[in-house]
Order: structure tokens, then C-alpha cells, then sequence
């Protein structure tokens, strides 16, 4: 017999507990959390020596100044622009190189090895060579962000294609579906959390790219407001597109999870998560 | 008509064992005939190939030797001739149950309202009517396969081959599986090859079963219950019934090398 508490069932009172506990929306976490450590940070972040570091009071104001003059939406749309190119083009190369990859023998065999090593590659000394090919201007820096990003993407798209259960691929075979059929309707919708997975991965690591092309070729955007004020031992202006970026990554991420849950709402059916 | 042949089957493979390699004779000379209308059960011991003879019927593994035929005609690979249901659904879980029993309907061509049309008949026949807009994560494993075998019967094939269809299921859903395929084979005179562990199924569902053993078919007996078996729960009370689950028992337990009878 259960343990009965108060006319109610033990179970019962615990899930009536933990009812009012999930009654707590998450954002409402996320938020307290942050502002628990900006808190802290402006309380310990005051007694530093301002070109050792900043605190957030004074990153606003250096953000208010930039931002009311017009250079940070400047610098912004600058770097934003290869930034976009190299990240869609890592997309378009990197998700049918991947499915390409997992599905033929022939082709992981042949193109799998350059893949794996690309995603090692230490781009940072790449980046002169780059210059020699390309120039200084656009076309750099948006390679640069193009071969951060394409091969998570293509790692993460292999590796899905390789996870998908062989008994899905015999339902397509069964019913004598093409080879380019079983790709495309059960391959791809199969593969989609991964890809999604990879590009997530990807946001991060673009946009370190990007700040490196701009350190390592002509100094424009949020890379030149960084250098510049790091040389000038302005702390706090350096810390504004540091912080630009970090929130931009939370957008585009939040972005990725939007499309994720419009493209294949499925997953999160599956997996038991309430979208929100 | 709707009749399939394994003759003269045999598969062979070589495993990398150690340092060496074996060869394993999963099937050794395997013949015979699925008539048109009839339920034919194949079962055995585990090991025994009954699932390699029916993916070679399926066409999704091949044979090293012989030759599999539908209605007469040699058949290579898989054919929509062939319907097939797995033991686990096996549903596309991005899709509806509609949209999965319109998957097999496209790919043999179908298009626009003739194929919602046939979909959703199939779907009325298995009595999932009311769930045709549920993903398979929100059906239970019953409905999963009844999806699956709604959407082996819409291409209308010539044979339906079922592999331990119901093995997945809980053993009340199981029987209820088990009736319900009666009824459907009742309505549609659907030839069907199936494989099962599971004597009381063999017994209550096929019209003859063929007994397997070491890559070699043992025995091949008629079970002698008369169609329509009616009420599944008074057959297995009946003396054929008990009778004839006795002598399949007896035959998956005699010692190996007692010569194979045809009946």
C-alpha cells in the first residue's frame, strides 16, 4: 500500500511539489544568473587597475559612446558581412559534403582524411598564407571564417549519416525506393538533429574567426575597435565588442534553435522536451 | 495470384573468426512454396536461417545459390510485388502515420488524391482511422505495427512478408495482433510467408508450417484447423490445436539428424 499523507498519496504530494517548482519559467533562471554575476563582477570588478580590467558600469558607458557615435553599428555591419558569407557558404559546402561522405564507402575513403585533418588545422598559421592568396580585404576574411566553420558542420553531418539505424534504410529499400530517393527522405530528415548539432557548434568558432581575420589582415569592425583600444589600454572599450559577439552568438544560437524546432520538430517530441 | 518460391536456397558467408576464417552454411538447399491465399509460417531454432530465408525472399540479402520466383517469374532484389513488415515498425518517426503509409504509396508512384485516398483506406482497415496525424513516438507498439503492416498492404503486393511481426509486443497485445491479422487475411486473401519464434502463433495463423533446423528445412506439416479459425481464444482450447503445437514441439526438440518429412 502506498504511504498516504494527508488524504493525498506520497506521489501525489511530490508531484504537486514539483509542479510549483517547474512553475518557474527557465528565462527567469538564465536572467538571475547573469545578474547575479554582473553583480559580483562590478563589486569585485571596481578595485582592479582599469588597464588590468574593467567592470560592467564602465563597459556601458564605453558602450553608450560607441554606440551613440555611430562606430560600433558601423563596426558591426563591417564584420558581419564576411562573417555571413563564410558562415552560409560552411552551411552549403559542409551539409551535402557530409551526407556524401557518410553514405558512400568511396567517398569517406577518399575525402574523410582531408576532412578530419581540416577541422585540426591551426588556421591562425594558415592565416598569412591565406593573405598571399587572397588579399587583405573581404575575400580573406571570409575564407577564414568559411574553413573554421565547414568542418565541424561536415564532421557533425557524417557523423549523423553514419548513426542513421540501417533497418530505416532497408523500409526505403523495401519498397524500391532510388538510391538518391533514400538520401533525400530518409537520410536527411534522419541526419537533421546532427546537422543542426554541427552548425551550433559552428556559431562559436565562426565568430572566433572572424575576430582573427581582423586581427590578421586589414584591422576593420569589431576587430579594430578591439586592437585599438587594447593598444590605448582602454579596457573597458575593449571589452564592448568582446561582449557584442558573446551576445550575438547567444542570438544566433537562439536563432538555430527557432529553425531546429520549425525544421524537425520531431527530436524535440521525441527526446521529451517542451518546446518553450 | 499471388504466389511465392524458394527454390533450391542456399547462403553462405565467410566470418573473420581469429586468426582465420568459417564458413557458415546459413541456408543448405531450402525449397518451397507459398500458395496463393495461404498463410505459411517458417520457424526454428535461433540460428536456424529462417530469417535469411525470408530476406532473401524479401530480396534484401541475396542468395549464394538458387533462385526465389513470384508467381513463376525470377525475382532480384526487392519489388513492390513484396510487401514487408519488420519486427520493429520500423515507421519513419519524422512522418505521420499517414505520411508513412503514403511513403510506400509514393515510391511506387502514386500521386495527389488517389494517394491520400489509399492511405487512409489502409489506415481504416487496421482501425487507426482516428490516428492517422499521430508521429509514431505517440502510438504504442501495437498501432506502431499495425502502421507498419497498413502501410506493406496499401501497394497491394502479391505477398505479404512478415518478419516476427508481433515479437516486440506484450504477450496480450501479441494475441490481439495475432486476431486481428486473421480478420485482415480473412478480407484481402493476402498471401503471407511469416516468421516466428512462437509455436501457438505458427499454429493458431498458418495454414502449413515449415519447420527449420540447422539451414535445412525439417518438416514441412499442414496444420489441420479449418478457415476461418474463428474465435482465437476457443481454437486454442481445441484438440488439433494442442495436437499440433505438440508435434511442432516435439519436432524443433528431435535429435539432429532425423531425416527431413514433407507433408
Amino acid at each position: 500500500m502506498a504511504h498516504i499523507v494527508d488524504g493525498k498519496t506520497e506521489a501525489q504530494s511530490a508531484d504537486a511539489a514539483g509542479a510549483a517548482r517547474r512553475s518557474v519559467p527557465r528565462w527567469i533562471v538564465t536572467l538571475s544568473s547573469v545578474t547575479v554575476l554582473i553583480l559580483l563582477w562590478e563589486w569585485f570588478g571596481r578595485d582592479i587597475n582599469p588597464v588590468f580590467g574593467s567592470y560592467p558600469s564602465a563597459i556601458a558607458v564605453a558602450f553608450w559612446e560607441l554606440a551613440q557615435s555611430g562606430k560600433l553599428a558601423a563596426a558591426m555591419l563591417e564584420s558581419l558581412q564576411p562573417f555571413a558569407a563564410g558562415y552560409g557558404l560552411a552551411i552549403v559546402f559542409g551539409v551535402p559534403l557530409g551526407l556524401v561522405i557518410g553514405r558512400y564507402r568511396v567517398a569517406e575513403a577518399a575525402l574523410g582524411i582531408y576532412v578530419t585533418a581540416g577541422y585540426a588545422m591551426p588556421l591562425v598559421a594558415l592565416v598569412p598564407l591565406l593573405v598571399l592568396w587572397l588579399g587583405l580585404g573581404f575575400a580573406v576574411k571570409a575564407a577564414v571564417v568559411f574553413l573554421m566553420s565547414a568542418f565541424p558542420i561536415c564532421i557533425n553531418t557524417w557523423l549523423g549519416v553514419t548513426a542513421v539505424p540501417k533497418s530505416l534504410i532497408e523500409v526505403g529499400r523495401s519498397f524500391v525506393a532510388p538510391d538518391a530517393v533514400i538520401l533525400r527522405r530518409i537520410v536527411l530528415p534522419a541526419t537533421l538533429p546532427y546537422i543542426m548539432a554541427g552548425i551550433r557548434l559552428a556559431v562559436g568558432r565562426a565568430v572566433v574567426a572572424m575576430v582573427i581575420a581582423e586581427f590578421f589582415t586589414t584591422i576593420s569592425g569589431l576587430g579594430a575597435i578591439i586592437i585599438n583600444s587594447a593598444n590605448n589600454f582602454d579596457t573597458a572599450t575593449m571589452f564592448v565588442p568582446i561582449v557584442v559577439l558573446m551576445v550575438m552568438a547567444i542570438g544566433l544560437n537562439g536563432l538555430i534553435g527557432l529553425v531546429e524546432r520549425r525544421v524537425a520538430p520531431w527530436q524535440a517530441e521525441i527526446a521529451g522536451r517542451e518546446p518553450e | 495470384m499471388g504466389e511465392v518460391s524458394l527454390i533450391d536456397v542456399s547462403k553462405r558467408f565467410v566470418l573473420r573468426v581469429g586468426n582465420g576464417a568459417q564458413t557458415v552454411h546459413a541456408l543448405s538447399r531450402v525449397s518451397f512454396t507459398v500458395r496463393d491465399g495461404e498463410i505459411v509460417s517458417l520457424i526454428g531454432p535461433s540460428g536456424c536461417g529462417k530469417t535469411t530465408a525470408l530476406r532473401i525472399a524479401m530480396g534484401l540479402e541475396s542468395a549464394t545459390a538458387g533462385r526465389v520466383t513470384v508467381d513463376g517469374r525470377d525475382v532480384k532484389g526487392c519489388g513492390h510485388d513484396r510487401g514487408m513488415v519488420f519486427q520493429h515498425a520500423e515507421l519513419l518517426p519524422w512522418l505521420t502515420a499517414m505520411q508513412n503509409v503514403m511513403f510506400g504509396l509514393e515510391m511506387k508512384g502514386m500521386r495527389g488524391g488517389a494517394l491520400r485516398a489509399t492511405a487512409e483506406k489502409y489506415l481504416d482497415l487496421v482501425g487507426l482511422g482516428a490516428s492517422k496525424d499521430r508521429r509514431p513516438h505517440q502510438l504504442s507498439g501495437g498501432m506502431q505495427q499495425r502502421v507498419g503492416i497498413a502501410r506493406a498492404l496499401a501497394i497491394d503486393p502479391k505477398v505479404l512478408l512478415m518478419d516476427e511481426p508481433f515479437g516486440a509486443l506484450d504477450a496480450q497485445t501479441r494475441e490481439a495482433m495475432q486476431e486481428e491479422l486473421l480478420q485482415i487475411h480473412a478480407r484481402t486473401r493476402k498471401t503471407i510467408l511469416f516468421v516466428t519464434h512462437d509455436l501457438d502463433e505458427a499454429v493458431l495463423i498458418a495454414d502449413r508450417i515449415v519447420i527449420m533446423r540447422n539451414g535445412r528445412i525439417q518438416e514441412i506439416l499442414q496444420v489441420p484447423l479449418p478457415r476461418p479459425r474463428g474465435d482465437p481464444g476457443a481454437v486454442r482450447g481445441t484438440r488439433e490445436f494442442a495436437d499440433t503445437r505438440y508435434h511442432v514441439w516435439k519436432a524443433l526438440h528431435a535429435a539432429p539428424d532425423t531425416p527431413p518429412t514433407m507433408h
